[in-house]
C-alpha cells in the first residue's frame, strides 16, 4: 500500500521514480516486475479508483449539478484531485500578458496523476512523426525511429488494452495482428459524419481508445509479454483478471471502478505493488535531484507535505516522470557545484521547446438528427470513430499553408444531460419558453455534433519554461515561468480545422454552425489547454543539442532518466500518452539491462 | 405559448407557493446553513457541523458524498417569484412536471449563492431581474407578478424572451430571462424526470453496445455504413 508516513526511508533502492502517472507507473511496473527494489514518490495523495469513483452518480446529486467550478474545472465528478489549471499553494507565472502568449498548466496531485481522468485516446506516432525535420526541414528528428518503438507499442497495447482497427493508412500505423481489441459499433451521428466525409476524401475510422471492449486474454497475454519472467506473468495475469470489460455506461473521465479503462492506478501500480518490490510515498513533493561527489545522482530531496519538512531518499538510479514541465522544474532547481545551471543542463536546453497540441473546434446543429427515436448512445463514453490526418501528400507538395497534420475528434448524440444542457438553444428557438421550449428540447436533444481538431505543433524558440527567481510555492520550491508563442503553422492549421469542420457539418445539412474564424489567433485554444504537455528535456543524438540520449538517459548524469513526456522531440497530432507508455517501457528495459551490466 | 394551459399553473396563491418552498428537499446536503438560516429552503436538509470540520478541501471533495459548502442567499419572496417563472419557462404537461415542480428555484438559489466569480455576477443579474419583473408587473397590471394571470405574465415574458429582438428598454431584463431559462433547463433536465422527458436512456450497464437501431439507420440513410 502507498504510504505517506513521515518516517525516514533509510533503505537503499535500486530505482527511485518521481511521479506515478503514465510514465512513472509504467516504469515502476517494468522495474518492479524485473525484480528491482523501487521507490515511487507522488506529490499528491493516495487515490483508489475502485472505492472512490462516482460511477453512476447523477448530476443532480452533485453541487451545481456537477458543473465546472474553479475548484473542479472539469466538473465535480472529474477524477482530478487537488488540481486543474491551478493547484492550491503552487502557483506558476507567465512571462507575457499578451493574448495567445500564456500557458495553461493542468496538474493533478494524486496517485496516477492525469491518467485518472484522461481522454484514453491512444494513437501511435507513425514513421513520419519520428523524422519530421527530415521530411520538411522544420523542428527536429527523434534519435529513434518508428521501428524502435513498434514492439513497445504492441506490448503496451496488449498490456493496457486498446480498442481500434488496422486500416493501413499513411503514417497511421497498424498494430500487430491480435493486439487490438475490437472497436465498438459506431453511433448514428458518427456514421452520418462518415457518410458526409466520403466525398471530401476524409477517412473516418474506428478510434483507438484505452478501454476494454472485451476482457483481456489473461491466459495468453502475460506469457507473450514476459516470456521468461514468471513474477511479471503472475502479477500481470492477476491484474488482467481483476479488470472487467466496459459495460458501455458512465463517464470515463471520472475514472473507472471496474478497471475497464486505463489508469495508472488500476493497470500499472497494483501489479507493481503485488511484486512486493515497490514502495510508494505519497504527499511527497520532490524539490531536487541530488548528486554525489562522483557526479552521479544519488537520490532526491522531497518535502513531506504533512509535516512540511524535507526528507532525502537514495537510490542507484533516479527516474523523473513528474510531467514534462514539472520534470524540467526539478532539473532546473537541482543546482550544485557540479551542475550550476541545474542537473542535466549542460546543453542549456532544459525547459526549452515546450509543446502542446493545437486545438480548435466547432459545434453544429443537424436537422436530420432531430427527434430521432429514443436509443442509448452512451457506448464506451468517448468517440468510437475519428478521422486521422489525410493530406500528407498535399502538405508535402506545399499546397497547404501549414506544415503538419491534425486528426479530428468527434462528439454528439443523446448523452446524459449535464449542467448547461440546452443553454445554447436560445438562438435555435429564437428565445422559446413555455411549452414550445419543452417541445424544442425534445426535438433538438441529440441533434448537436462537435468536431475538435488536434494538431501537431512545431517546437519553437519562443515556447519554453524557466525558473521564476521571484516566486516560490508553499513548499518553498521556486516555481516555473512560462513563455509561449504559436507560429503561423499552428495558427493557419487552426483556421484550416474550423473551415474543414464547417464543410463537413454543411454536408450533414447543418442548420447552425458555431463561429468559424479566419483569424488563427481566434480559432486556436490557449497553449497547454489540450493538456498534451511535452518537450523541455528533449532526447537526441547530440549531447550539445539535447538533454537526453536515445534511451531517455541524461547525457550529463548517466544514472538519471526521464520517462514522462519531457523527452518528446516533436508533438505529432497523435495524443502523447500511448507513446509516453511505450517509451517508458523501452527506457525501463534499458535501465534493467544497464544495471545487469553494472554500467549504472 | 399555450396561454390557456398555463393560466392555472402560473396563478399560484402565495400560500400554495409557500407550501412548495417549505416542502422542498434536495439530494445534496448543505453544510454551514445553521447560522445563515435566511433561506427557508435550508429546512429539511442535512445540517451537520461535525461533518463540516471533516470536509476535505474544495479541490478534493468526497465525490460519493457531496456537500455544498456555501450558504444560500435568496429570500423567500425571491424564491417564490423564481418558482413562478420556472413554471412559466418549463411548464407541466402530459409528459413531465414543470421546472417549478422540480424546485428549479432551489437550484437557482444554489447557483447564484456559490462563491465563484461567475455565480456572483449571476446573483446580481438575477436579483436585479427579479426587482425589475416585480416593478414591471405592478406598473402594467397593478398586481404582483405571482398573482398575474397566465396571459398577463406571458405578455411580460414575451417582451424579454430573446435578447436579439427585445426593445432597448428590455435588454437587461432579456439577459436576466435568458439566464433564468438556462438555469431552469439545467435544473429540470438533469433530474430523472427531465432525462426521461427528452429520452435519455443511458447510464445503464450493458454487456454489449449494439449501435443505433435499424429504424434510426434507415431514417438517416446509413444502412450501408453500419
Amino acid at each position: 500500500m502507498p504510504s505517506n508516513s513521515s518516517k525516514s526511508h533509510p533503505k537503499q533502492y535500486d530505482a527511485l521514480i518521481v511521479g506515478s502517472g503514465a510514465g512513472g507507473g509504467m516504469t515502476a511496473f517494468i522495474l518492479a516486475t524485473a525484480g528491482l527494489k523501487v521507490l515511487m514518490l507522488e506529490a499528491g495523495r493516495n487515490y483508489d479508483p475502485v472505492s472512490e469513483t462516482p460511477m453512476f452518480n447523477l448530476p443532480k446529486d452533485a453541487p451545481l449539478r456537477g458543473g465546472r467550478t474553479p475548484d473542479k474545472p472539469f466538473g465535480f465528478y472529474d477524477a482530478t484531485v487537488d488540481g486543474g489549471w491551478e493547484v492550491p499553494g503552487e502557483p506558476y507565472t507567465q512571462a507575457s500578458t499578451e493574448p495567445g502568449q500564456q500557458w495553461d498548466w493542468w496538474r493533478a496531485r494524486m496517485l496516477g496523476g492525469r491518467t485518472n481522468h484522461w481522454g484514453r485516446i491512444s494513437l501511435r506516432m507513425g514513421e513520419y512523426d519520428f523524422k519530421p525535420y527530415s521530411r520538411d526541414g522544420l523542428g527536429f528528428d527523434w534519435p529513434i525511429e518508428y521501428k524502435d518503438l513498434e514492439p513497445y507499442y504492441d506490448k503496451t497495447e496488449m498490456l493496457v488494452g486498446i480498442y481500434g482497427s488496422n486500416e493501413g493508412l499513411e503514417n497511421t500505423p497498424n498494430s500487430s495482428p491480435g493486439v487490438l481489441l475490437p472497436p465498438p459499433k459506431p453511433r448514428a451521428y458518427e456514421l452520418m459524419i462518415k457518410k458526409a466525409c466520403e466525398p471530401l476524401g476524409i477517412p473516418v475510422i474506428p478510434s483507438h481508445l484505452a478501454i476494454l471492449s472485451e476482457r483481456l486474454d489473461h491466459k495468453n497475454i502475460p506469457q507473450k509479454l514476459f516470456p521468461e519472467n514468471t513474477l511479471a506473468q503472475s502479477v500481470t495475469k492477476s491484474s488482467m483478471q481483476s479488470r472487467a470489460a466496459c459495460f458501455f455506461a458512465t463517464d470515463c473521465r471520472r475514472g473507472c471502478s471496474i478497471k475497464a479503462n486505463f489508469q495508472s492506478t488500476t493497470v500499472l501500480i497494483p501489479p507493481a505493488l503485488a511484486t512486493g518490490n515497490l514502495d510508494i510515498i505519497t504527499d511527497a513533493m520532490v524539490r531536487e535531484v541530488t548528486v554525489g561527489a562522483d557526479g552521479k545522482a544519488d537520490g532526491v530531496i522531497y518535502i513531506d507535505k504533512s509535516r512540511r519538512q524535507e526528507e532525502k531518499v537514495r537510490a542507484r538510479v533516479v527516474i523523473v516522470a513528474a510531467s514534462a514541465a514539472e520534470t524540467s522544474r526539478i532539473f532546473l532547481n537541482s543546482k550544485s557545484a557540479l551542475h550550476p545551471d541545474g542537473i542535466s543542463n549542460s546543453s542549456g536546453l532544459v525547459g526549452k521547446y515546450l509543446m502542446d497540441t493545437v486545438g480548435a473546434g466547432i459545434s453544429a446543429q443537424i436537422p436530420a438528427l432531430e427527434s430521432l427515436p429514443e436509443h442509448n448512445e452512451d457506448g464506451a463514453d468517448a468517440m468510437h470513430m475519428y478521422m486521422p490526418w489525410w493530406l500528407y501528400q498535399e502538405q508535402l507538395a506545399g499546397e497547404l499553408n501549414f506544415a503538419r497534420g491534425y486528426h479530428i475528434e468527434i462528439g454528439g448524440g443523446k448523452r446524459m444531460p449535464r449542467a448547461g444542457v440546452f443553454s445554447g438553444m436560445e438562438t435555435t428557438t429564437k428565445g422559446a419558453y413555455g411549452q414550445s421550449f419543452k417541445d424544442a428540447a425534445r426535438r433538438y436533444y441529440g441533434s448537436y455534433v462537435s468536431f475538435a481538431g488536434r494538431g501537431e505543433m512545431i517546437p519553437n524558440e519562443d515556447s519554453y519554461c524557466e525558473i521564476d527567481q521571484d516566486v516560490v510555492d508553499q513548499w518553498g520550491i521556486p516555481v516555473l515561468k512560462f513563455h509561449w508563442k504559436w507560429s503561423d503553422h499552428e495558427l493557419n492549421q487552426a483556421v484550416h480545422m474550423q473551415k474543414t469542420f464547417a464543410e463537413i457539418a454543411e454536408r450533414m445539412g447543418a442548420k447552425e454552425i458555431s463561429t468559424v474564424h479566419t483569424d488563427g489567433a481566434k480559432a486556436i485554444q490557449n497553449g497547454g489547454a489540450i493538456i498534451h504537455e511535452v518537450g523541455t528535456a528533449q532526447m537526441g543524438a547530440n549531447p550539445k543539442k539535447s538533454v537526453l540520449n536515445e534511451y531517455c538517459q541524461s547525457w550529463d548524469v548517466p544514472n538519471l532518466f526521464v520517462t514522462d513526456g519531457a523527452p518528446f522531440v516533436s508533438n505529432a497530432d497523435k495524443n502523447p500518452t500511448l507513446t509516453i507508455l511505450a517509451l517508458a517501457w523501452r527506457t525501463s528495459d534499458y535501465i534493467i539491462e544497464q544495471l545487469k551490466q553494472r554500467n549504472l | 405559448m399555450n396561454k390557456e394551459k398555463n393560466e392555472a399553473g402560473v396563478n399560484h396563491s402565495r400560500r400554495n407557493a409557500l407550501k412548495i418552498i417549505a416542502s422542498t428537499t434536495i439530494a445534496v446536503p448543505v453544510l454551514g446553513c445553521a447560522e445563515g438560516g435566511r433561506a427557508p429552503v435550508a429546512k429539511g436538509r442535512v445540517q451537520n457541523p461535525a461533518a463540516a470540520t471533516d470536509t476535505r478541501s474544495l479541490t478534493d471533495p468526497d465525490l460519493l458524498n457531496p456537500n455544498i459548502h456555501w450558504n444560500f442567499v435568496l429570500s423567500t419572496e425571491e424564491l417564490l417569484l423564481l418558482n413562478v417563472l420556472a413554471n412559466i419557462i418549463i411548464p407541466r404537461d402530459t409528459v413531465s412536471p414543470s421546472a417549478g415542480d422540480l424546485n428549479a428555484q432551489n437550484y437557482i438559489n444554489e447557483w447564484v449563492s456559490a462563491p465563484y466569480d461567475n455565480n456572483r455576477s449571476d446573483l446580481i443579474m438575477v436579483r436585479g431581474g427579479l426587482v425589475w419583473i416585480r416593478r414591471e408587473s405592478l406598473k402594467r397590471y397593478n398586481r404582483n407578478f405571482v398573482d398575474l394571470s397566465g396571459a398577463q405574465a406571458h405578455r411580460i415574458c414575451d417582451d424579454i424572451r430573446w435578447l436579439e429582438v427585445a426593445k432597448p428598454e428590455f435588454q437587461a431584463a432579456a439577459r436576466f430571462f435568458a439566464k433564468v431559462r438556462d438555469l431552469c433547463a439545467t435544473a429540470f433536465y438533469t433530474t430523472e424526470e427531465g432525462m426521461a422527458d427528452i429520452g435519455y436512456v443511458g447510464n445503464k450497464p450493458s454487456a454489449t453496445f449494439d449501435g443505433p437501431p435499424l429504424q434510426v439507420l434507415r431514417r438517416l440513410g446509413l444502412e450501408k455504413y453500419a
